[in-house]
C-alpha cells in the first residue's frame, strides 16, 4: 500500500519505478552538424501520414543517404547548435525515435523540437561539451536519469544539463499525453470528492478518500504497464 | 512609456501576457507556469496526428469548440489520395466535436493570413498552434506561438497548456523604409544581424517608434519570421494601427499590455528602418542575407509570391505594381497565390488578378503548397527559386540539389521580369507609394 501510494506520488512529485530515465542508453554515434532543420529530418513530401513506421522509412535522407542502412536499434544522434530548426512537425522526433535513435545529444535543440521529443517521450539531452567532442562511429553510454554521458572508447565523461522536475514529470509519465491522462482523473477525482463532502458526513468522506486512494492505485498501475509499453 | 515604480519586477510585454494567461500577478524568466488559451490551431499536416492522441487520452470532447480552429492548407486542395484522407480526419473531427473555427475549402486560406482576417485573434491573447508560423499573431500584441500535435491534443482537451516563461530581446526599429523596402527586408536584415538561433527560446520584442512606420501588413510579415530567429514568440505594441485593424476585422476588444519600464532585455538590437537595403537570403538558411545589390544577376527558373508570410494584399499590389505591362521573362515560371479568399476576391476586384494573368503568371487559389515543396511548384535538380516564403533550407522546396533566395514581394516580381535576381528598380521607375501599397489606413 504504502509503496503504492509512492509509485502515484502526489501529483508527481515522487519518480515511478518503470520510468524510461532508469535505463542506461547504449549505442554507436550518428553525427551532424549545426542548425539540422525539420526538413532535412523528415521532408514535407512525405508528411502525408504520421505512421511512425512510413515516417521512418525517410529519416535524414535529404541530409545523408546512408542513415538509414547505418543506424541500429539504440544508437544516438549527436549535433551541433540549433537541432530540429525549422517546422513544429511532431513528424521529426516520430521519425528519428521509430528509425531507432534512443536518445539525441545536441549543443542546442530548438525551442518546438525540444517540445515535442518531451512530448512523445523520445530522450534528448543538451550537452555542446559532449556533442563537440563525439565523432562518428564512437560507442556511447548515456544515463537519461543522471544526464551522464560516457564515450566508451576513452571514458571520457560530460554531464549533461538536468531537466526541471516539471519536464521529468512528462517524461516520467511517458509523454505529454500520459501526464496529462493522469491530471484529467485527478480533477475528475478532486470534482468528486468536492460534491462528495458536499452531500456526504465527514465519515462517508473518509470512504470516499479510501476509494479515491484505490482509484489512484489502479491508475498508476495502469500508467506503469503503459510506460513499459512506449520503453 | 509608464514611469510608475514598480512593486513587483518589471516584466516584458510577453511576459505580462503569459502571467495574467497563468493567473499570476508576476513571472519571470525561466519560471514554468501552466496558461489558459484563447485559440488553438491545427492544419491538415498536424491535426490529424493531434487527433489521434485525443483519442488516446479518452476525452470525449474539446474543452470549447469556439477555442478551436482547424485550417486544412498544406496540401489543399487535396493533392493525392493520402492527402485527402488526412484532410477528411480533420473534416470528420471538426463536424463531430462542432468545431467552430473550421474553414472548409472554398473559404479557408492561409492560416495565418486567414485567422487575423476573420477576426479570430486580438491583442492580449494567448495562442498556440500546431504550426510554427503561429507566432505571426505578435503582430496584433499577443503571444502566440507554435507547438506540436501533441501539445495540440492536450490543450484542446485541457484548455491550458505548459510554457516556460521566455526572456526576451528588444529590437529598437526607428526611421522609415526606403523605397521598395518592406518589412520582409527587415525581418531578413534582423535574421541575418542575429542568426537563426539568435533568439532560440525568447521573445523578439518590437519597439520604438519605427514601428509606426509600419503597416499592419508588414507587422505580420515581421512577427511571422520570429521563428527563423529561433524565437518564441515576436510581438509588437498595440498602438492606433493595431487597434483599427482590429476594429476592421471585428475583432474581441483588445486587450493591451505594454513592456513595463525598466524590463530586463538579453540583448537590445538597434534598426534604422531607413538603412535596411532590400535583402535577399542565399541558400540555404534565412540568416544567410545579402543586399540585393551585392547578388543581383542570379539565375533562376520560377518565382513564387504568396504564403503566410508574404500573400497579404499589400504583397500582392506591390507585385502588380512592378508587373504591370511587364511580362514574365521566357523559360521562368511565376506562381502567385493569394494567401485566403478574401485577399483574393480583393485582388480580382482591383485588377490584380488581370495584371498577373496578362504578365504570363500562374494564379493559384491559396494554399502552403509550394512554400514546403509540398505541391503547386516543386522544383527539379539543380533549379533555383527567388521566393517571398520564409525557408530556404535544403530540399525546403523539391530536390535537394534545387535552391531558394528569400526575398520580399518587389525584389521576386522585378526578378520574375528580369529573369534573374533584380533589384526593382532595375525594370521599374514606378516611385512605390506607401500609404496605398501597404494599408497604412490601418
Amino acid at each position: 500500500m504504502h509503496e503504492n501510494e509512492n509509485q502515484q506520488g502526489k501529483s508527481g512529485q515522487r519518480s515511478v519505478s518503470a520510468k524510461p530515465g532508469t535505463q542506461i542508453l547504449r549505442g554507436t554515434v550518428h553525427k551532424y552538424g549545426d542548425n539540422v532543420d525539420t526538413d532535412v529530418i523528415i521532408p514535407a513530401r512525405y508528411l502525408t501520414t504520421s505512421d511512425p513506421a512510413e515516417l521512418a522509412a525517410h529519416c535524414m535522407e535529404d541530409i545523408d543517404r546512408e542513415f538509414l542502412k547505418k543506424v541500429k536499434s539504440g544508437d544516438i544522434m549527436v549535433a551541433g547548435e540549433n537541432f530540429g530548426c525549422g517546422s513544429s512537425r511532431e513528424h521529426a522526433p516520430l521519425a528519428i525515435k521509430a528509425a531507432g535513435i534512443s536518445c539525441v545529444i545536441a549543443a542546442s535543440f530548438a525551442r518546438i523540437f525540444y517540445r515535442n521529443a518531451i512530448n512523445i517521450g523520445l530522450a534528448i539531452l543538451e550537452s555542446p561539451e559532449a556533442a563537440r567532442a563525439l565523432s562518428d562511429g564512437d560507442e556511447v553510454a548515456v544515463d537519461f536519469e543522471s544526464g551522464e554521458i560516457q564515450s566508451i572508447k576513452d571514458g571520457s565523461i560530460w554531464k549533461a544539463q538536468p531537466f526541471p522536475p516539471f519536464i521529468r514529470e512528462i517524461i516520467e509519465a511517458g509523454g505529454l499525453v500520459e501526464a496529462t491522462k493522469r491530471r484529467l482523473a485527478a480533477r475528475q477525482r478532486d470534482d468528486r470528492a468536492e460534491a462528495g463532502q458536499a452531500e456526504e458526513s465527514q465519515g462517508e468522506a473518509h470512504q470516499a478518500d479510501a476509494y479515491h486512494a484505490k482509484a489512484n492505485q489502479a491508475e498508476a498501475l495502469r500508467s506503469a504497464a503503459q510506460t513499459k509499453d512506449a520503453v | 512609456m509608464n514611469d510608475t515604480v514598480h512593486s513587483e519586477k518589471p516584466m516584458t510585454m510577453t511576459q505580462k501576457i503569459l502571467a495574467a494567461k497563468a493567473g499570476l500577478k508576476a513571472v519571470e524568466a525561466g519560471q514554468l507556469i501552466e496558461a489558459k488559451l484563447d485559440l488553438m490551431l491545427g492544419n491538415d499536416v498536424t491535426a490529424p496526428p493531434a487527433i489521434g492522441e485525443f483519442e488516446r487520452l479518452g476525452c470525449a470532447h474539446v474543452f470549447d469548440p469556439e477555442k478551436v480552429a482547424l485550417v486544412p492548407d498544406h496540401f489543399t486542395p487535396n493533392k493525392d489520395i493520402k492527402t485527402a484522407e488526412q484532410t477528411l480526419k480533420m473534416r470528420q473531427f471538426a463536424r463531430a466535436q462542432n468545431v467552430a473555427h473550421y474553414f472548409e475549402v472554398g473559404q479557408m486560406g492561409i492560416e495565418h493570413a486567414l485567422l487575423p482576417e476573420q477576426g479570430l485573434v486580438t491583442a492580449g491573447d494567448c495562442i498556440i498552434g500546431a504550426d510554427s508560423h503561429t507566432c505571426t499573431y505578435g503582430a496584433v500584441g499577443a503571444f502566440a506561438t507554435g507547438v506540436g500535435s501533441t501539445d495540440l491534443a492536450c490543450a484542446m482537451a485541457t484548455g491550458t497548456t505548459w510554457f516556460k516563461v521566455p526572456s526576451a530581446i528588444r529590437v529598437e526599429l526607428s526611421g522609415t523604409p526606403r523605397g521598395w523596402v518592406s518589412g520582409k527586408d527587415v525581418v531578413l536584415h534582423l535574421i541575418g544581424k542575429i542568426g537563426v538561433d539568435g533568439a532560440r527560446y525568447k521573445s523578439l520584442e518590437f519597439a520604438g517608434a519605427g514601428v509606426g512606420e509600419l503597416s499592419m501588413d508588414e507587422r505580420f510579415t515581421i512577427a511571422n519570421m520570429a521563428i527563423e530567429a529561433g524565437g518564441k514568440n515576436g510581438i509588437f505594441p498595440v498602438d492606433e494601427r493595431t487597434r483599427a485593424y482590429l476594429a476592421y476585422v471585428g475583432a474581441k476588444e483588445p486587450v493591451v499590455y505594454a513592456q513595463d519600464s525598466g524590463a530586463f532585455y538579453d540583448d537590445i538590437v538597434r534598426i534604422d528602418l531607413g538603412t535596411v537595403p532590400l535583402t535577399v537570403s542565399l541558400p540555404h538558411l534565412p540568416s544567410n542575407t545579402r543586399a540585393i545589390e551585392e547578388v543581383e544577376g542570379m539565375p533562376i527558373d520560377q518565382v513564387v509570391i504568396g504564403s503566410c508570410t508574404n500573400g497579404r494584399i499589400s504583397d500582392l499590389r506591390v507585385a502588380a505594381q512592378i508587373l504591370k505591362g511587364r511580362k514574365v521573362a521566357n523559360g521562368l515560371r511565376c506562381i502567385i497565390f493569394p494567401a485566403t479568399q478574401r485577399i483574393y476576391l480583393e485582388a480580382l476586384r482591383e485588377g490584380l488578378i488581370e495584371t498577373f494573368i496578362e504578365a504570363g503568371a500562374v494564379v493559384s487559389t491559396p494554399t502552403c503548397g509550394p512554400c514546403l515543396g509540398g505541391h503547386m511548384g516543386i522544383l527539379a535538380k539543380g533549379e533555383r527559386a527567388v521566393s517571398t516564403t520564409n525557408r530556404n533550407f535544403v530540399g525546403r522546396m523539391g530536390h535537394t540539389q534545387s535552391e531558394v533566395i528569400l526575398a520580399g514581394p518587389a525584389v521576386a516580381a522585378a526578378s520574375a521580369v528580369a529573369g534573374k535576381l533584380a533589384a526593382p528598380e532595375k525594370v521599374s521607375d514606378a516611385v512605390p507609394d506607401r500609404t496605398w501599397l501597404y494599408r497604412m489606413e490601418f
